[in-house]
């Protein structure tokens, strides 16, 4: 049989992304100890392979994988033979040949992670690629819904999103956390709207389980969840959006639209958040706000995800006596 | 003179089939007929029942020399042309100098002297095929070349391509346009489409081959000079190419048999493999060009045959090259997926006959392809079994390279012999030189 690896939401389905949250309760704990830490991974090594740069998503994965104590190996693309005009494919093996168990790869073109799964025998876990996925998030996001659910309802954790409107707003065409949320957010149920001028929604929406709309004013009301993306600035000014400030009035989380949410709506963000453009400044700091919140989730799950990939099978957890060894 | 008797073929023509033997002597048919005797120390080419035709012409080849010697040379890419029973290719002039200007196109031809098959050349439309200066057609056409192109990339320029038209409509050459309006394709990687906003892929929009055959048409009809349009790939192209036609319009269009069979659904592998330019579109236009090519709508199958080093093909999906190999594999190809659709003759017609007489390469413009399979004619033939299948494997090609994107695929219908000017250079399968 072949490796598991996570390259897309896809690959885990609902029971997977059931799993990993489940596994991610368990880290919790752990989170907590004087000394964060379990044995699992003794004796294993995670590679993660940034072609892109990422310090935030590298350091979570980095992070995940010390709490399993595994070993880590960091290969950035900026210090090394890429530069020198090393294949990817030559790249790829040269890492696989020294030992690997894991890596994560992000890269700025779409498949990569799929292609590299051809040169190593080690599991892949897709850090991001291009505009196609970036299946961590996606579950981190899922773990922070799903926590903040129970937390502000006071009901139990449930990974069902029955009846839950999600909107996603901003640049979803470019978004590679948009398509993995998507996938990832309809599968536990939720109703998904995208919400963008159509200039920034994909050319097709074929076999997406979302709706569209360019209003969100007529839409934000219904919503439980408000995902805002990063609107990068370079896209603005340009063929497909004029200046920042029309698309911070049209798309834009702005104070009287912060005024108007819900008490319990919750707003989230995959983060760097430019405040003033997708945000205002306020609304970012409003208790509704699970920004911070998902950078700390985002440990637990990314290790979560390599426990499961590691350890053969999903496996039933961490047994909270362990302790790291001496 | 030498001599080859093939023996035991099949002879399509208008009205059905017939068993024939071919006679032919040097360069030329000497006899066709049933129980002709082999001439002592003719040499004998069993056909056991497999069809007898006029040798293929390809309108469209990347043979990569000069410049990208790795990936494919006039040599190797002929080979496959034989192989994949051509007797004739057009070499496209996107190489490294490009084909714009008589020095180039020269040393071309002269290569091509010792190949495989006949090798026909495109020169460039604009010098370096930048789109900015008219390269020396006249030159050019001077040494018969009939065909210009700067394929690869369309002519951006709505002016230059008008003065083009009617600059060359002087020397009674035929501009080919790549139509691909560039502000509209822009990092495009794969078609626009249902998949590619899946994958996260820029995608190529069939606007930006629309745009640019909308326009092409405008200037043929103002101007009333001939144009040919490479590997149209758009249910929206043949659609305006049919309008054109029925017009009167001097227009002419191939296919290729990668648009012919493959959708965008094979990039879900992220196989660069399957990145080429026009992209792979969706079945509806797979079965618009399939139904242009079966109601004769479509003049010609071409192959675009594009060799990369596998190297380059193994890039990320947007670093890769655009581009596939067709030679070898592409009248097996369109065989397997259109003999529900077309005869054998009227596909073989889109395969020689018809491309013969837009490269100006047939007998009634004074070459030697896409002829009859009559005594007297120019011994151009292949001989193909329609009825045998086989697996294309990628370590067999005789092809530099190796991206075909058919690999593993069982096709139906297999080249069994070519003759090139009276010489098999393909026997069972094998090329001889």
């Amino acid at each position: 049989m072949s490796r598991e690896h996570l390259l897309s939401i896809s690959d885990l389905g609902r029971e997977g992304i059931e799993g990993v949250m489940q596994l991610a309760d368990s880290f919790k704990e752990v989170a907590r100890r004087p000394i964060p830490k379990v044995p699992t991974l003794r004796g294993r090594t995670v590679a993660t392979l940034f072609f892109e740069a990422s310090t935030r998503t590298r350091l979570s994965f980095e992070t995940a994988a010390r709490r399993l104590s595994a070993d880590v190996m960091t290969f950035v693309a900026s210090s090394s033979s890429l530069e020198k005009g090393e294949s990817l494919r030559d790249t790829v093996e040269t890492i696989d040949a020294m030992g690997i168990d894991a890596m994560v790869v992000r890269h700025r073109s779409a498949g990569v992670p799929s292609q590299v799964t051809g040169w190593t025998s080690a599991a892949v876990v897709n850090a991001g690629d291009g505009q196609h996925e970036h299946p961590t998030q996606a579950l981190l996001d899922c773990y922070t819904i799903r926590e903040a659910l129970s937390e502000k309802m006071g009901r139990e954790l449930s990974t069902d999103f029955s009846g839950l409107r999600i909107g996603i707003v901003g640049d979803i065409c470019f978004s590679r956390v948009a398509r993995s949320d998507v996938l990832a957010f309809s599968l536990l149920g939720a109703d998904v709207t995208l919400i963008a001028p159509r200039t920034l929604l994909p050319p097709s929406l074929e076999g997406w389980p979302a709706t569209a709309t360019a209003d969100l004013d007529g839409v934000l009301d219904d919503l439980d969840v408000v995902y805002l993306l990063r609107i990068q600035a370079e896209r603005a000014g340009q063929v497909l959006l004029p200046e920042l400030d029309e698309y911070h009035s049209r798309f834009g989380l702005t104070r009287e639209r912060a005024a108007r949410l819900r008490k319990e709506t919750l707003v989230m963000h995959p983060g760097p958040m430019i405040r003033g453009v997708e945000i205002a400044p306020e609304a970012a700091d409003l208790p509704g706000s699970l920004v911070t919140r998902q950078v700390r989730n985002g440990v637990l799950v990314r290790s979560a995800v390599l426990l499961r990939l590691l350890s053969g099978t999903a496996a039933g957890g961490v047994d909270a006596s362990e302790e790291p060894g001496a | 003179m030498p001599e080859l008797l093939i023996k035991g073929g099949r002879l399509l023509s208008g009205t059905g089939q017939a068993r024939g033997d071919v006679l032919v002597s040097g360069d030329s048919i000497l006899a066709v007929g049933e129980g002709l005797e082999a001439p002592l120390g003719a040499r004998v080419l069993e056909a056991d029942g497999a069809v007898v035709a006029p040798g293929l012409v390809d309108l469209h080849a990347h043979l990569r020399q000069p410049g990208s010697e790795v990936a494919e040379t006039i040599e190797t890419g002929s080979r496959a042309a034989a192989v994949g029973g051509y007797t004739a290719v057009v070499a496209m002039p996107n190489t490294e100098p490009a084909i714009d200007e008589v020095s180039v196109a020269r040393d071309v031809l002269a290569l091509g002297r010792q190949a495989c098959c006949e090798v026909s050349v495109a020169g460039a439309i604009t010098i370096g095929r930048k789109g900015e200066r008219l390269a020396p057609l006249g030159q050019l056409a001077g040494l018969g070349i009939h065909l210009f192109t700067d394929d690869g990339r369309g002519v951006q320029d709505a002016s230059l391509m008008r003065r083009a038209l009617e600059y060359a409509s002087d020397l009674g050459v035929v501009l080919a346009e790549h139509c691909e309006d560039e502000s509209l394709s822009a990092g495009g990687q794969m078609h626009e489409g249902a998949w590619s906003s899946r994958l996260g892929i820029p995608g190529q929009s069939r606007l930006s081959e629309e745009v640019m055959l909308g326009r092409d048409l405008a200037l043929v009809r103002s101007v009333g000079a001939p144009m040919h349009f490479l590997h149209l790939s758009t249910a929206g192209s043949l659609e305006a190419l049919r309008r054109a036609k029925s017009e009167g319009l001097p227009v002419t269009a191939e296919v290729t048999p990668h648009h012919l069979t493959l959708t965008d659904a094979e990039v879900a592998s992220y196989d660069s493999v399957y990145k080429v330019n026009p992209p792979l579109r969706e079945a509806s236009d797979v079965e618009a060009l399939r139904q242009g090519l079966a109601d004769g709508l479509v003049d010609a199958v071409a192959t675009d045959h594009a060799p990369h080093q596998a190297e380059t093909k193994e890039r990320p999906f947007d670093e890769a090259p655009f581009g596939m190999l067709g030679l070898e594999t592409a009248l097996s190809v369109c065989w397997t997926a259109l003999s529900d659709r077309l005869s054998l003759a009227e596909l073989l017609a889109a395969f020689s006959t018809r491309p013969a007489r837009i490269a100006r390469l047939d007998v009634a413009s004074g070459g030697r392809q896409g002829g009859a399979v009559a005594a007297g004619q120019p011994a151009n033939l292949v001989v193909f079994d329609p009825e045998a299948s086989y697996e294309v494997e990628r370590a067999r090609l005789c092809s530099l390279s190796r991206n075909t994107p058919f690999a593993g695929r069982k096709l139906r219908g297999r080249v069994r012999h070519t003759i090139y000017e009276g010489e098999p250079v393909v026997i069972d399968g094998e090329a001889r030189r």
